[in-house]
């Protein structure tokens, strides 16, 4: 097979986020960092080198951390917060909801080792329902990068944006095919192959999935459209629907939850708008496990192959 | 030490204040008098004396000290305070708890309404909050001090004991925090409900400078924030634990847990109105 997108290297989109943040501390004297004693694994070591009286440890506290952050805003500073994702969400959802989101505090919750793709450590870390709990609450703004490239431009294009936003990325070195030529709007999603038969919508680790997908699905003489959803929320759902109205079908791919992920948005954007078969590749209501990251994938059905088989299904119920 | 005939005033103030309490709450026969007339010598004394800030009221906070409420519950008192102060005209006190109003149940933010830099009412928040805005300060070079109110059932929260680890650790020597030391939760008694022990002792061993007061009295709240300004900027960040009681001013109110979230009746209001001055004119 051929993709569309070729990568050169592997990195880990937690890589893409460190040097965003090194960068956007360098362009905007008011960017601070919070970590909650895992500055190694968010990468965020080069930060705190380079600014040190703009970094604050806070210890394995999360619900301090996130408070501590709303606080920083008054006064202008724009507070970045590193934990993994279990620990950015699940643990402090209530303090994020009243402190952050209903206050409109400008912060940003930077969350690593979403997903399966964290690995061994095994369920108890591997968040897989943290969309759903960040895009319920009004005025989060949730982004979920493809890659390393992708990582970086989206912690500097949250520096200038305003209001509250979870920043979603993970573990495993993964393929860098996204170019910084390539632009990144908030907000707006990504169209990487243009095709006719099928619109694969995915978000995260899953967009390099989808691009292989692609390729497999030409061979097969099926031609899928690529649209990398980096921004769950707000949806571009403009996007998605002209995809879709000329597609006329569409799979969704995501390393969440099917309940409350990326596809449930989007399913409810079509049947609100205009009705289409949908299938939707993500976590089936289960818990995950401890294994390598691609063997998880791929027992949980998240892997390129599921991608083309659900295309096929979708083109299989267009009427 | 302020001077008797300013003692005066503000017990004056404080007296308008409890009776805008009680009818806020009577109104709309929800709300929280108990915590609330327990606080009003600490709400007067801060906003009327205290207090550095600015009339204009901005997010940010600039150059001013700033206040955080964590136990949100006891609105009321701040809603009051705030407009007495002039943050808001005191007419719209009459919308307290009304659907459309900026008076919401627990303070927020959404609503615009001045004053208010933080929702609060989940409990256990406050703390971090006030820490991370003294922070900021720090970070700007401002010299100025940031100050939080909890209850004393709030102790219970764990947040808590990990924002008073921080703050220690981090030398937040510009925040003073306030204890609405009432011994009373919902259900009854902390000594009952969750005793939290020598107070004292407790956020010592965690760093911080401690000093009681007494917040019923308003000559001796006058003396209390002023001795807890002078502990600030020594690298320690400063609890002040502040005994009160809670329904203070409204005889059948006093000491009970009962009245932690139960409006008079019509009865009742008129009996407590009766114990409290009008000075500044209802709303």
């Amino acid at each position: 097979m051929t993709t569309k997108f070729t990568y050169t290297e592997k990195k880990d989109t937690r890589s893409g986020f460190g040097v965003g943040l090194l960068e956007a501390g360098r362009n905007n004297p008011n960017v601070v960092g919070l970590c909650a004693d895992l500055t190694g694994s968010l990468k965020m070591g080069d930060f705190k080198k380079e600014f040190p009286e703009r970094f604050f440890q806070v210890g394995i506290a999360e619900a301090n951390m996130m408070g501590l952050a709303a606080g920083m805003t008054i006064g202008g500073k724009i507070p970045f917060t590193g934990t993994f994702a279990n620990f950015s969400t699940g643990r402090v959802f209530d303090q994020i909801r009243q402190s952050i989101a209903y206050s409109e505090k400008n912060v940003k919750i930077c969350a690593s080792h979403a997903g399966l793709t964290l690995g061994e450590d095994g369920a108890t870390h591997q968040i897989l329902e943290d969309i759903a709990m960040m895009k319920a609450l009004p005025h989060m703004t949730v982004i979920n990068p493809a890659d390393y490239t992708q990582t970086k431009q989206a912690t500097l294009a949250l520096v200038d944006h305003q209001g509250p936003a979870y920043l979603r990325f993970g573990r495993p070195k993964v393929p860098v095919f996204i170019t910084e030529d390539m632009p990144f709007e908030i907000g707006k999603a990504q169209v990487l192959t243009e095709g006719t038969d099928v619109t694969l919508f995915a978000t995260g680790h899953l967009v390099w999935h989808a691009v292989e997908a692609e390729a497999i699905l030409a061979e097969q003489g099926i031609s899928a459209e690529v649209v990398n959803i980096h921004t769950i929320k707000p949806l571009d759902t403009e996007a998605i629907l002209k995809s879709v109205a000329k597609t006329g079908c569409a799979v969704s791919a995501e390393e969440h939850q099917i309940n409350g992920g990326l596809g449930e948005s989007i399913a409810s954007t079509l049947v609100r708008n205009q009705p289409a078969p949908l299938e939707i590749v993500g976590v089936n209501d289960q818990f995950g496990e401890s294994g390598k990251p691609m063997d998880l994938l791929a027992k949980y059905g998240l892997s390129t192959q599921a991608i083309v088989d659900a295309a096929k299904k979708a083109i299989g119920r267009k009427s | 030490m302020a001077d008797q005939s300013r003692i005066q005033e503000l017990e004056q103030i404080a007296s308008q204040v409890r009776r805008d309490i009680v009818r806020m709450v009577h109104a709309q026969q929800s709300g929280h008098p108990g915590g609330s007339l327990g606080c009003t010598e600490f709400f007067v004394a801060l906003y009327h004396e205290v207090l550095d800030h600015k009339s204009d009221f901005n997010m940010d906070g600039t150059g001013e000290d700033l206040f955080f409420l964590s136990n949100g519950h006891i609105s009321p008192v701040w809603y009051s305070t705030l407009a007495r102060a002039g943050y808001f005209d005191a007419s719209e006190l009459s919308t307290f708890r009304m659907i459309d109003s900026r008076l919401q149940g627990h303070p927020a933010t959404e609503e615009g309404l001045p004053g208010i830099r933080i929702a609060s009412g989940s409990l256990g928040q406050g703390l971090s909050v006030a820490l991370g805005a003294a922070q900021t300060k720090k970070l700007n070079g401002e010299e100025k001090t940031v100050y939080v109110l909890m209850g004393d059932g709030e102790l219970n929260e764990g947040q808590v004991w990990e924002a008073a680890m921080y703050a220690a650790h981090h030398k937040v020597d510009n925040v003073i925090a306030t204890i609405d030391y009432n011994r009373q939760q919902i259900d009854g008694p902390i000594t009952e409900v969750m005793d939290s022990g020598d107070l004292r002792a407790k956020f010592e061993a965690f760093g911080w400078e401690v000093m009681e007061s007494e917040g019923n009295d308003m000559a001796s709240m006058l003396d209390g924030l002023a001795k807890a300004k002078s502990l600030t900027g020594k690298g320690k960040p400063v609890m002040n634990i502040m005994r009160t009681e809670m329904g203070y001013g409204v005889d059948f109110m006093v000491g009970t847990h009962k009245w932690h979230g139960v409006a008079p009746n019509d009865e009742q209001l008129a009996q407590a109105l009766g114990q409290l001055e009008e000075t500044l004119g209802d709303y």
